[in-house]
């Protein structure tokens, strides 16, 4: 399924004294399979962006294209839309309410009114997914540690069986085995489901080990669209909208800096380690 | 939708109203509320309404934002006005039915509890609209100093006062996050029976008050650690002070409730004027 936004604004409190432009004639196209990262500042417009593809705000002026369609043209639809594309939110263990870990990822497949086995099913594979395993399905949700509880949230998402993923900022708050651990379950959805992944992340580092394609928002426009390599060989544009390369690209530039024959296209601690060991040989 | 809710809402603009005093503004509203009951005549709203939209006008908040500020308590209003309507025991009966009854009274009745309130919601949320959170409860503790020695805990009831009206806009915030969540899983808020409606409250409210108790631990430990202790010896930043303003508008106040006022006996005495 792709997904297409054609000039899509939107406008926060129009015409009051908190007017904000939160995004300004924003076109992109979202193809099926991809995995998408999605940076820029806070305040860049991002969370906005994403809010829009499964309906949860509507547009000031522009359109959404699932497939060719206008997301909003019928609204009886929009739940559809909604199971098509899971959006977790930030910190979505904030929304965790039910009795159980079990009921509560059934909280979405029971919405979308399916059959008991489908549910079932549903949950049982969500759960799996993301790594929780058997004897926490029938602990409550506010017993788990942070960990623990993100991943049950992204699987409450999971278990309408989406064929667009959104997380925005998945991992933040997380200790670094949490964020491994949600980072790996990501990983393993694109690859294993082949469902289309948009991730949102303020850390470079994961964006440049993970995704095919980055989205550079700033103040709500998108200002840059590339593989990671193209992105990240702009430092200077990026580091003046308040980002940066990943770490380990200022290493290699100190490196050569110093008068080593290193390549300056590094962006990951992977592709590091092998370099620098073919030098060492 | 859940931003509509205007009351306790602080709109930044500069103008007169908005510059002047925390305390003066406090109990001009409060007399401006108590006026509402001393006015008793058709002629009399409509003057009041008049010199409210005035006060409006001067404050720069967009007439949008009363108006929002409204719907949340339609509601209330519609009760008040059905209950006056068919409960009002008169002469003039225009239509019976059991219990119920239409009286001229009765519309009378309803159609000045309804401006009654409107006005009132309107006066009180232009005072929130024009005045910061700390200004407000800045002066109400001020006001309240007085009533320490009969041991009214002034200052904490305004601290109190300024935390609940700072956590009404992060609440909304986390609300309006929670359903939207919530509404991404699928879920529907709009349809269904009153029993289902109250049903899908559920995966907001237990989600906000979890967050709502998480936000008060947070910020008392917050507190402790910067050895708040209360009222003693605390100084303050911003001093209250009566400016040359403030005493124009305590002028403008005090004609307002002759004009008030004098209706009102203008009334009782010479009842043929309506």
């Amino acid at each position: 399924m792709s997904i297409q936004i054609n000039h899509l604004t939107h406008i926060y409190n129009p015409g009051t004294a908190f007017e904000k432009v939160a995004l300004d004639d924003v076109t992109l196209e979202i193809a099926k399979g991809e995995f998408i990262g999605l940076i820029g500042h806070t305040g860049s417009g991002k969370s906005t962006l994403i809010q829009h593809l499964n309906g949860i705000i509507s547009p000031t002026s522009g359109e959404i294209l699932l497939d060719g369609e206008n997301i909003h043209k019928d609204k009886t639809k929009l739940k559809e839309v909604r199971r098509r594309i899971g959006l977790a939110f930030q910190y979505p263990e904030y929304q965790l309410f039910e009795m159980t870990v079990y009921k509560d990822v059934a909280f979405g497949p029971t919405n979308l009114k399916l059959s008991p086995e489908e549910i079932h099913q549903n949950v049982v594979s969500a759960l799996e997914t993301v790594g929780i395993s058997e004897e926490i399905y029938e602990k409550s949700p506010f017993e788990l540690s942070g960990g623990q509880k993100r991943r049950v949230a992204i699987a409450g998402v999971l278990a309408m069986n989406p064929e667009v993923l959104i997380l925005d900022e998945p991992t933040a708050g997380l200790d670094p085995k949490g964020r491994d651990e949600i980072l790996q379950a990501i990983k393993d959805l694109h690859e294993k489901r082949g469902i289309t992944v948009i991730l949102v992340s303020h850390s470079m580092e994961d964006v440049a080990k993970l995704v095919d394609r980055i989205i550079v928002m700033h103040r709500g426009k998108a200002a840059m669209q590339g593989t990671p390599k193209e992105i990240f060989s702009h430092v200077q544009e990026l580091e003046k909208m308040g980002l940066a390369a990943p770490q380990v690209s200022y290493v290699f530039a100190a490196l050569k800096e110093r008068g080593f024959d290193v390549p300056t296209d590094i962006y990951t601690v992977e592709e590091a380690k092998n370099v620098l060991y073919q030098m060492l040989k | 939708m859940i931003r509509d809710i205007t009351i306790g809402q602080y709109y930044p603009a500069e103008s007169p109203i908005h510059r002047l005093d925390a305390r003066f503004k406090i109990i001009a509203a409060f007399l401006f509320i108590v006026s509402l009951f001393i006015v008793d005549t058709i002629i009399g709203y409509i003057c009041v309404s008049i010199l409210l939209g005035i006060v409006i006008r001067i404050s720069k908040v967009p007439f949008k934002f009363m108006v929002r500020g409204l719907k949340s308590i339609m509601i209330i209003i519609l009760f008040t006005a059905v209950i006056n309507l068919f409960l009002t025991q008169g002469e003039q009966v225009i239509w019976q039915f059991g219990v119920l009854h239409l009286t001229v009274e009765g519309i009378y009745m309803a159609v000045k509890m309804c401006v009654r309130l409107v006005l009132l919601i309107i006066g009180s949320s232009l005072l929130t609209l024009t005045t910061t959170p700390i200004q407000l409860t800045d002066g109400l503790e001020y006001l309240l100093h007085p009533l320490k020695k009969i041991g009214v805990p002034a200052h904490e009831i305004a601290m109190m006062m300024t935390i609940a009206l700072r956590f009404i806009p992060t609440l909304l915030d986390e609300t309006d996050k929670i359903i939207k969540a919530q509404q991404a899983r699928g879920a529907d808020f709009d349809t269904g029976n009153m029993m289902q409606k109250a049903k899908s409250m559920i995966p907001i409210l237990v989600p906000l008050f979890i967050s709502a108790f998480r936000r008060a631990e947070e910020l008392a430990m917050a507190m402790e650690a910067r050895c708040y202790h209360g009222d003693e010896n605390r100084t303050r930043m911003n001093v209250m002070c009566m400016q040359r303003r403030d005493y124009q508008a305590m002028v403008w106040t005090a004609l307002y409730l002759c004009i008030v006022v004098g209706l009102r006996v203008a009334v009782n005495f010479f009842p043929q004027m309506i």
